[in-house]
């Protein structure tokens, strides 16, 4: 692949004007998903100049910041009063920006408990495909007034828009926070634990479950409280291991640390109940992985190109995105092409400035 | 051509698709879908057709669109913005018939329903397996999910979990030139760019939900639900931004001033303290022993913020009944005058005292009374402006008072609507919160759907004249 130019522009107007005169542009922030990467004869427009907090109020729990703006700076800021994006943004210590984040629409394993990036997100301004600025949604943490754009980025790789700045409602962090691991013998049984989770009335931060036989759990809240919550959950668990210290535990998660250098990372969404179809299939193979968020998106590592898993993906009707490896086409599995998103496509980006879907 | 030849010429192909009685013409029918729960505006339909199947509805869009026939899709006509007001001439689809629940899995934590399903059906429907549909606006024992996807209906409970929109994971719609289209999927994640966030909250712009996937969630375990009293709405006020402040996140957090006190007391004996300035009301959910914790501070909060009484509900049924009090609030409160506006505007959390004190000058001014009844812990206001239509000149007042708290919102970095969309009665307020250029892609986006814009026509984008005043002013 050509090694494309690389423009940095230093404010909204010149990312205006670099969108204009360039006919194939793709946006990136930090460049740390790295599986997408810019197609053949695309110029990067990255915008990790656009950084900063412009607003935040921590009365408000809500934020506003450019696009570029690394999310552990935010991170950072709202956590010295208290504060956190609940989803896990992730990547955030490899330098993920927040713009990047949203358009690659990621959540980490915290997006179990109060949903994940859009959810979170209020209001965006994005530079559409003629090169001009939009605003959508709004500042406060309800809002239907007009068509929810913001919610529409999420996910949209950079094809519809280039982000250049969001708005974010935030939560009270947790005060404590204590991580339990169940070992089963064999998947079956750990994927009956998850599922019984799922249904349950504990609250859980995260439910992950990692082949062959293993259940982590995290739970969050009040210190007092805690322990009892930890007791009654090992109850139900019928054990469990409470792992103390457990951050470090959940940062290889959201940073992916446990996929080795070189293979492709693949987010595949599935359910809870299909997650058992999907380890049967994926078993046999070279893969590594990891079911999130209760069973719904297993997170597949894989340690060539992932043609063979494509395939895999089709044959059960689910689709995958390409994060992590080497660049390719960034769709894996089943092909949806809907009269609906073509639709926004053309609205959005008429002339194909951003690259197509799928 | 005369006009009457022309309606019965278009009628006749419609006829076609329905069997009697369930295509309404006559004046006595149509009088009851002129309206919606905005009723200060009316408009008369052409016809109301009662689909029972989703390919009625399809054949029936297909139909318009062919004709460029406008139509609006209506559920149970609970819309407070006037986005279910028919066009005039146009055709009402009303998909009330359109009400089963099509698939309940609870172990996915699913309901896939169609359109004109009731909101608390769904509830009810998932009650026997510990799950339910949480988003709750105060009219769910009759807005359907169509509507309540159209508007991206809230409720009391969003300061945890969201509005509508973050509860629906797959769509089936009908595009207003009568593509079918399908999107989004059964898992709570999804790849590629999120078109139910987009869909969710459009207004019946781009076409009509024909099925729609819903996320349960499990039922929490314990609530604790404390009613605090105080001498002065702003006390109320300042007390919600130290609730916030104290790194609770309760699920519900909402206030009541006088007026609404007395009226929900009068219709259905709450038990409310009447001489109350204000009520506030929050409520804890979670598991037990965490809400035990977060309660002993929460009280702390709410003793220290200025509160003379405060109440813990005793039971399920005084819970319930303090609930009933709060969601039946619009209704009583409407008791006490022949008409009535309801505001949705947000403000900034912090700014809720500001905003409060200046609907209350406002309402002087306009010699109005102004009911306050809303969702504090989002900043969501929900002024009730009285009036009555009969008086020359009311409406209009109302109207205008109506606007300057518009106003007053955007003002202080807020949004014209938090939970009711902008429907007929906010659509000149948009172009004063958004630009221009902003509309301009909102409406490209819907002429991609819409080609004829026969899909609710006239409803949330400013009217040309409109545009005009409020670039004027």
């Amino acid at each position: 692949m050509r090694t494309g130019a690389v423009l940095r522009p230093s404010d909204v107007d010149s990312l205006r004007e670099a969108v204009r005169q360039q006919p194939r542009v793709w946006p990136r922030g930090a460049g740390t998903k790295t599986a997408l990467a810019p197609p053949e004869g695309a110029v990067v427009v990255e915008v990790s100049q656009l950084r900063g907090v412009l607003d935040y109020d921590p009365a408000e729990f809500t934020f506003t910041a450019l696009a570029g703006t690394p999310v552990r700076e935010v991170e950072e800021l709202l956590g010295r009063h208290g504060q956190y994006l609940p989803f896990d943004p992730p990547l955030s210590a490899a330098g993920a920006t927040l713009g990047g984040t949203l358009a690659s629409g990621l959540s980490g394993p915290g997006r179990y408990r109060y949903g994940g990036v859009r959810d979170f997100v209020l209001g965006v301004r994005f530079v559409d495909g003629r090169g001009e600025l939009v605003r959508a949604g709004g500042k406060v943490v309800k809002n239907a007034a007009g068509f929810d754009l913001a919610k529409l980025m999420a996910g949209s790789l950079g094809r519809l828009g280039v982000v250049v700045e969001l708005s974010f409602k935030v939560f009270p962090a947790p005060r404590a926070r204590a991580s339990l691991r169940v070992d089963r013998p064999g998947f079956e049984a750990a994927w009956g634990l998850l599922r019984a989770l799922y249904t349950s009335s504990f609250d859980l931060e995260a439910v992950d479950l990692v082949p062959p036989g293993t259940v982590w759990v995290r739970v969050a809240g009040r210190p007092e409280s805690l322990p009892t919550r930890v007791q009654r959950l090992r109850a139900f668990l019928q054990g469990g291991e409470v792992v103390e210290g457990d951050s470090g535990i959940w940062e290889e998660v959201r940073e992916f640390r446990w996929v080795p250098s070189g293979w492709t990372l693949v987010k595949v969404p599935v359910t809870p109940r299909r997650v058992l179809d999907l380890e049967r299939e994926l078993l046999p193979t070279a893969s590594l992985r990891r079911y999130s968020a209760g069973g719904n998106v297993a997170w597949v590592a894989w340690p060539e190109e992932p043609a063979a898993l494509s395939d895999l993906l089709e044959r059960l009707d689910l689709r995958g995105l390409r994060v992590l490896g080497p660049p390719g086409l960034p769709f894996l599995g089943r092909v949806d092409s809907d009269g609906f998103s073509s639709r926004v496509k053309q609205a959005l980006d008429p002339v194909g400035r951003f690259g197509p879907y799928p | 051509m005369t006009e009457a030849v022309d309606r019965a010429r278009v009628l006749q192909g419609l006829r076609a698709l329905y069997p009697e009685g369930r295509i309404l013409t006559r004046p006595a029918e149509l009088a009851a879908y002129e309206s919606d729960a905005l009723t200060a505006f009316r408009a008369r339909p052409l016809a109301v057709v009662l689909p029972e199947t989703r390919e009625e509805v399809v054949a029936t869009v297909r139909w318009c669109h062919r004709h460029g026939v406008p139509f609006v899709a209506r559920g149970s006509g609970t819309s407070l913005s006037g986005g279910s007001l028919p066009v005039p001439e146009g055709i009402v689809i009303a998909l009330n018939r359109l009400n089963r629940i099509l698939r309940l899995d609870p172990e996915e934590r699913i309901a896939v329903v169609e359109p004109g399903v009731v909101n608390l059906d769904v509830s009810r429907a998932a009650a026997p397996f510990g799950l339910y549909y949480a988003p709750d606006p105060s009219s769910q024992p009759v807005c359907t999910i169509g509507g309540n996807v159209a508007f991206n209906s809230g409720g009391a409970h969003c300061l945890k979990y969201g509005m509508t929109s973050n509860h629906v994971l797959a769509l089936e719609v009908v595009l207003a030139d009568g593509e079918v289209v399908r999107f989004g999927g059964e898992s709570l994640e999804g790849v590629g760019p999120d078109l139910v966030g987009l869909f969710v909250g459009s207004e019946g712009l781009f076409g009509i939900a024909l099925e729609v996937t819903l996320r349960l969630v499990p039922k929490p375990e314990a609530y604790r639900t404390v009613l605090a009293a105080y001498r002065s709405l702003e006390a109320a006020g300042d007390a919600v931004a130290q609730v916030v402040a104290s790194g609770l996140l309760p699920g519900a957090v909402e206030i009541m001033d006088r007026l609404s006190i007395e009226a929900a007391e009068a219709a259905v004996h709450a038990g409310y303290p009447e001489d109350a300035a204000a009520l506030l009301l929050v409520e804890l959910e979670g598991e037990e022993p965490e809400v035990e914790a977060e309660l002993v501070e929460l009280l702390e909060v709410v003793r220290a913020s200025g509160a003379y009484e405060v109440r813990l509900a005793r039971d399920e049924a005084d819970r319930q009944r303090i609930w009933k009090g709060r969601k039946g609030a619009f209704s009583a409160v409407g008791r006490l005058s022949p008409d009535y506006l309801v505001q949705d505007g947000v403000v900034p959390r912090t700014r809720l005292g500001i905003a409060l004190a200046e609907i209350e000058r406002l309402s002087r001014k306009y010699g109005l009374r102004v009911a306050n009844v809303f969702h504090a812990g989002d900043g969501n206001l929900h002024p009730l402006i009285l009036y009555d239509g009969r008086q020359p000149g009311q409406l209009q007042r109302a109207e205008e008072l109506a606007g300057e708290i518009l106003r007053l919102c955007i003002r202080l970095g807020g949004s014209i609507t938090g939970e009711h969309g902008v429907g007929m009665e906010k659509r000149q307020y948009l172009a004063e919160m958004f630009s221009e250029q902003d509309l301009e892609v909102m409406r490209r986006l819907r002429r991609a759907m819409d080609p004829g814009e026969i899909a609710n026509r006239g409803k949330m984008f400013p009217v040309p004249q409109q545009l005009e005043a409020a670039a004027a002013s």
